[in-house]
């Protein structure tokens, strides 16, 4: 704690603009870059009077979040009109890892010196040894796997969309080609198609009618997809039940997965406990989890708990 | 290097170290109890269970302020039932204390009954009764428990129904605490715990004119409230026999050293995780450690009410 600063402050901001994505989901626009947040990241929305609820942050520039109305809160924020105050907290929980942090490293086989991916040698190593590229060795981020990713696969199951386009958009922006299945029961419940469309290398369309895409469901597109192209690493939000069954897939065929899981928060910064799977806190340890990290959640896709610390059947 | 041992006792069990999770902090879930142990603390606390469900209040439930949280969670908890079926079965290592929160004294016989029957299988090793709580209607210091009289009819009537070690968790908040603990040590009370969150307290979000948590007001816990809560246990452990669990504003080694000079046996931490995480505990407890030999003192009962004057 530095000079009494609050370093988890409540925002207040315009609405810049609002869009209707279906019949029950509207995208809110915040007059706010808030260039800290990254993909998989949430923030507390508040209302004053009648209380606040964890949202996916669908992007950072401009700050926008997309609401479902199926609740008080939601409701509420359904009301709000261009020109109108919103506050909220955040960047919250953990992020997707892109291996952004982890730059490519470049190294002679010969000399084992260390040139950057902008060496003003097209084809040859910095230092003055000159090896030519096919010599060249790299080094990358070593839990998700070796390399920066260079294809990605998300899937995103119903609302499930949201987290995955600021995660494909975020990609785009660093060369990464990113593929998307999203999906929903007819076509009036898929949202997204079109803002994916603008980030994505390709996006697969699923209804379980056939109204709109593919006639099935997004898991079924996955795992057609899986083995049709090579992907680096896999990221998924949607249905837990959904989510388990990619990442089990994905640690069958030893492609980094990650996951994003959902569950009743109330303080959303690690300290009450109630977001709590296994020990760990969704809120802070999360929302992002590593596919073979919580295949070992005994609770994963099986067990969540409501606003009293009751423990349901999923 | 010789380790300095800062492990203690409690209640006939060992523990590692004199830190305890104070209530309502990561103790919702047995996982997360679990986790708090690994990371180094000697005994937890578990989210205070009362008779039937509660959902607590609506959010924003914990609110960050330039010194300190404020918290209104209103006792979000799924009842002592549910509660304990979950916990049953402890087997670690560290200490295990059932919160429990009632509306009257009766409720707290109620839930004392209930732990008693369940003991056996529990491995629990102390009761502590919130009965100062700042800030949810009906309940501690908004239903008038903070009297010597609610205290010694309420600590009569857990004492008449469980044999288990029984703590009293009091509010640093009123005037009297001296004779408040008096009052819980005389009716029976095996330990002291001062204290809970501090206030109520206010914020004000200027920019929507609206107040802060979601409650209206909540309770100050955090680095503004150690100066009350030392001075809390300095009077309290003077003046009374049974231990002493000091809670309020620790979020360091040095803290810790602070509160058990007052007089505290243990160190209460909660708040702490906020600022530096789940690993508070186990840094928590390593400055206490390296506080310990740098100052050339090998055991902790040295620093025991230490800022207490020779008789």
């Amino acid at each position: 704690m530095d000079d009494f600063e609050i370093t988890n402050p409540m925002y207040t901001n315009r609405i810049k603009k609002i869009l209707e994505e279906n019949y029950r989901i509207k995208s809110i626009e915040i007059e706010h870059d808030m260039i800290e947040a990254e993909p998989g990241q949430f923030l507390m929305v508040w209302i004053p009077g009648l209380g606040e609820r964890p949202m996916s942050i669908a992007n950072n520039r401009p700050l926008t979040i997309s609401v479902a109305n199926v609740g008080t809160v939601s409701g509420e924020l359904h009301k709000l009109k261009q020109g109108e105050q919103i506050s909220y907290r955040g960047p919250l929980g953990r992020p997707f890892d892109l291996g952004l942090q982890y730059k490519t490293e470049l190294k002679c086989k010969t000399t084992q010196c260390v040139s950057t991916e902008n060496s003003k040698f097209e084809n040859k190593c910095d230092c003055c040894c000159g090896i030519d590229e096919a010599s060249k060795q790299e080094s990358g981020h070593p839990k998700l796997g070796t390399g920066n990713p260079k294809h990605i696969l998300t899937i995103g199951g119903g609302y499930g969309v949201v987290p995955m386009y600021f995660l494909c958009k975020t990609a785009r922006e660093h060369g990464i080609d990113a593929y998307a299945i999203i999906g929903g029961r007819c076509e009036k419940d898929v949202v997204y198609e079109k803002h994916l469309f603008v980030v994505c290398k390709e996006v697969f369309v699923t209804t379980d009618d056939g109204s709109r895409g593919k006639k099935g469901t997004v898991m079924a597109e996955f795992e057609w997809l899986i083995k049709e192209k090579k992907f680096d690493w896999v990221y998924t939000c949607g249905p837990e039940k959904m989510m388990k069954a990619i990442a089990e897939k994905c640690v069958e065929l030893k492609i980094p997965c990650q996951v994003s899981l959902e569950r009743h928060m109330k303080c959303g910064t690690g300290v009450c406990g109630s977001c709590a799977i296994n020990g760990m806190l969704t809120c802070k340890d999360g929302p992002v989890f590593d596919a073979e990290q919580v295949l070992k959640f005994s609770e994963f896709g099986k067990v969540s708990r409501d606003g009293c610390g009751n423990r349901k059947e999923m | 290097m010789i380790m300095i041992d800062i492990s203690t006792e409690f209640f006939g069990k060992k523990i590692k170290n004199p830190l305890i999770l104070a209530s309502g902090v990561l103790g919702v879930t047995r996982g997360t109890l679990e986790s708090v142990c690994e990371h180094g603390c000697g005994a937890v606390t578990t989210k205070s269970l009362s008779l039937e469900p509660k959902k607590g209040h609506e959010g924003p439930n914990i609110v960050e302020t330039e010194c300190g949280l404020l918290n209104a969670m209103g006792y979000p908890n799924p009842g002592i039932d549910t509660g304990l079926q979950e916990l049953n079965g402890w087997k670690m290592d560290d200490a295990l204390i059932i919160s429990i929160v009632g509306k009257d004294a009766k409720e707290f016989g109620q839930l004392a009954a209930k732990i008693e029957l369940a003991k056996k299988e529990l491995g629990a090793s102390a009761v502590e009764a919130v009965i100062s709580c700042p800030h949810t209607p009906g309940y501690g210091m908004m239903a008038g428990q903070g009297t010597c009289g609610s205290i010694t009819e309420i600590t009569n009537a857990i004492k008449e129904n469980t044999k288990l070690p029984l703590i009293m968790k009091l509010s640093p908040s009123v005037p009297g605490e001296v004779a408040a603990a008096k009052a819980a040590e005389q009716a029976g009370a095996d330990a002291i715990n001062m204290g809970n969150s501090l206030g109520p307290g206010m914020k004000i979000d200027i920019n929507r004119k609206s107040r802060l948590p979601g409650f209206g007001m909540g309770g100050l816990s955090g680095p503004a409230i150690k100066p009350i809560a030392i001075r809390c246990v300095y009077f309290i452990s003077e003046a009374i026999g049974i231990p002493v669990i000091g809670t309020g504003g620790v979020n360091s080694g040095a803290d810790a050293i602070e509160m058990m000079m007052a007089g505290a046996n243990y160190v209460g931490v909660g708040t702490s995780v906020y600022y530096r995480g789940i690993g508070a505990f186990g840094e928590i407890s390593n400055e206490i450690s390296d506080w310990m030999k740098m100052n050339g003192y090998a055991k902790l009962k040295d620093i025991v009410g230490a800022a207490h004057s020779k008789k």
